[in-house]
């Protein structure tokens, strides 16, 4: 009898059976890293630059997923940003699969790397992800399926926000076309979890900054819920984010940024109103040190009254 | 001497799941003999380990589903927009067990239809080397044998090509590398492999690399056939090659 195919052969035929022609390319492909809704992720190796690189391939000749890819491209493409994975090339493999070419990401999961920091890292990683979605909202770009897997920290801590594949862009320059497929009302895209109320129903039209606002506000709280309780104003700045009513929630991703800005370095966040108990607490412990200074030269001052009496 | 450059895609031609439905009696014959072919395996090892039959009994359950199958022309009423054929299979395949069961009207399985020939006893054996995965989920469980089955007979035709077109020694060294390579200790290097074919590094690379587009086109053809529309190919495509872990 024939050996049948093992778990381990049947994995690895998968992958053979997947591998892009990157023939007459200035790409050779070096191993999978990562599966995306249309296509697979590969590490590479651009032979002319003599550097790694990632190249997202489709899985199959398909002109309007191609049409998408192109278009994801041409979307990163616009958005220049240290926070915004860069893309180099585009174009279609000899076997008829689009592929586009951009920066490797080498890091992490934003929630795998969250595992191992603490909650001032995790704070000041999420203020940079606010600036890159913000950077993208500037330039008319929703992002529409920000969840942890799609945020990427770095071994030097840079975050990059990855996987573009259904952001909108409002007011897209070129008329509607075969090469910008619009999402048609109705349309649900994202993840459950992490998309916003609007969303989930496929109010397409309806969908603003603020709809990645939410996300931002739910990728927050994935993040902290490992971590001891959080206090009340970093509670409330999700509860803001993450709101029902898009009315109810921050104006964009930077107001939100700000807001944990402002957590961070211990003054009044604009989603909580502090009471008067509250300020105290939160000054105390701000000048923890001046005040244990000034208490301790205090004691010591009775002490010596005391001695000197 | 291989397949040209641009081998964009297989053409479309009536896949055997459409021609399971065809009106004519030829084409329907034809096709529900290469339905039975990438399918008896999966559906015997399903009926072993998810519906715990013994051997003899899964057999005999395993004939008479394809039988009744023939006899009532399920698959005809197969429609790619309401579910995949796989998942359409399956459905058919729990109520028959179910229905056998309930009324254990086993005798008169089969109805007087010879017994299609099938080979039982190696897929006993791929049981007893693999050690199913009885935690699974009833459709990942029938996925993956379905899909061990289905890249197994990609193999073999991939074998047959290479030998018709004199290229043995090509799928030798697939046989090695992408086979063998898996479960072995060590995967052979390609060093190793042009040492013992006697051919240069590059030599390996070459045949290896066309090698294995030919299995990808042979995979995709295979898959057309055996999926019912356009959507479904699609669909089965990316599971097959690229979605998650099963």
């Amino acid at each position: 009898m024939k050996e049948p195919l093992s778990d381990a052969v049947l994995a690895h035929l998968r992958v053979v059976a997947d591998w892009p022609d990157l023939s007459g390319t200035r790409y050779e492909a070096v191993e999978p890293v990562g599966r995306g809704g249309m296509g697979t992720v590969y590490r590479a190796r651009d032979l002319e630059l003599d550097r790694d690189v990632a190249l997202k391939v489709l899985d199959l000749p398909d002109p309007g997923l191609a049409a998408r890819l192109r278009r994801e491209a041409r979307v990163l493409a616009r958005l220049e940003h240290p926070g915004i994975v860069p893309v180099h090339d585009v174009g279609t493999l000899p076997d008829g699969r689009a592929f586009y070419a951009m920066k490797l990401v080498r890091g992490r999961p934003f929630d795998a790397w969250a595992r191992t920091a603490d909650r001032a890292g995790i704070l000041q990683a999420f203020v940079r992800l606010c600036e890159a979605v913000a950077f993208a909202h500037a330039h008319g770009v929703l992002h529409r399926d920000l969840k942890p897997a799609n945020v990427m920290v770095g071994p030097f801590g840079e975050v990059l926000v990855v996987d573009w594949g259904v952001a909108r862009v409002a007011a897209e320059r070129d008329a509607p076309g075969p090469d910008t497929p619009g999402t048609a009302h109705g349309t649900v895209v994202g993840t459950p979890g992490f998309m916003s109320p609007e969303q989930a129903r496929g109010e397409v039209d309806a969908l603003d900054a603020r709809s990645d606002v939410y996300a931002l506000g739910a990728i927050l709280r994935a993040l902290l819920a490992p971590l001891e309780a959080p206090p009340r104003p970093l509670r409330s700045i999700c509860a803001r984010a993450s709101a029902e009513r898009a009315a109810d929630r921050y104006a964009g991703a930077e107001e939100l940024g700000a807001d944990v800005s402002r957590f961070l370095r211990q003054v009044p966040v604009l989603a909580h109103p502090e009471g008067v108990l509250e300020r105290a607490r939160r000054l105390a412990v701000k000048y923890r040190t001046p005040i244990l200074l000034v208490l301790a030269y205090m004691v010591m001052r009775v002490v010596l009254i005391l001695l000197a009496g | 001497m291989d397949e040209p450059a641009r081998s964009s895609f297989p053409p479309t031609r009536l896949s055997v799941v459409r021609a399971a439905g065809s009106a004519d009696p030829e084409a329907r014959a034809v096709a529900f003999e290469t339905l039975v072919g990438a399918y008896w395996k999966p559906v015997y090892k399903y009926l072993r380990v998810r519906w715990r039959a013994t051997d003899a009994d899964a057999e005999d359950l395993t004939q008479g589903f394809f039988a009744r199958a023939l006899e009532k022309a399920w698959f005809a009423g197969y429609d790619p927009r309401r579910a995949r054929f796989r998942t359409f299979l399956r459905a058919c395949l729990d109520g028959f067990v179910s229905n056998e069961r309930q009324a254990a009207t086993r005798l008169k399985r089969g109805g007087g239809v010879a017994p299609l020939s099938l080979d039982f006893a190696a897929a006993e054996g791929e049981l007893a080397a693999l050690a199913p995965h009885s935690a699974d989920d009833p459709e990942t469980f029938f996925h993956r044998e379905w899909a061990r089955s289905f890249f197994a007979s990609a193999v073999e035709a991939l074998r047959a090509a290479c030998t018709a077109g004199g290229r043995e020694a090509a799928f030798r060294l697939f046989e090695r590398y992408d086979l063998e390579g898996p479960a072995a200790t060590a995967r052979p290097t390609y060093a190793l492999l042009a040492a013992e074919a006697g051919l240069s590094v590059s030599q390996v690379t070459n045949a290896l690399f066309a090698v294995r587009r030919q299995f990808r086109r042979l995979v995709l053809e295979r898959l057309r056939d055996l999926t019912g529309s356009e959507e479904e190919f699609r669909a089965e495509a990316r599971a097959l090659l690229g979605e998650g872990d099963w």
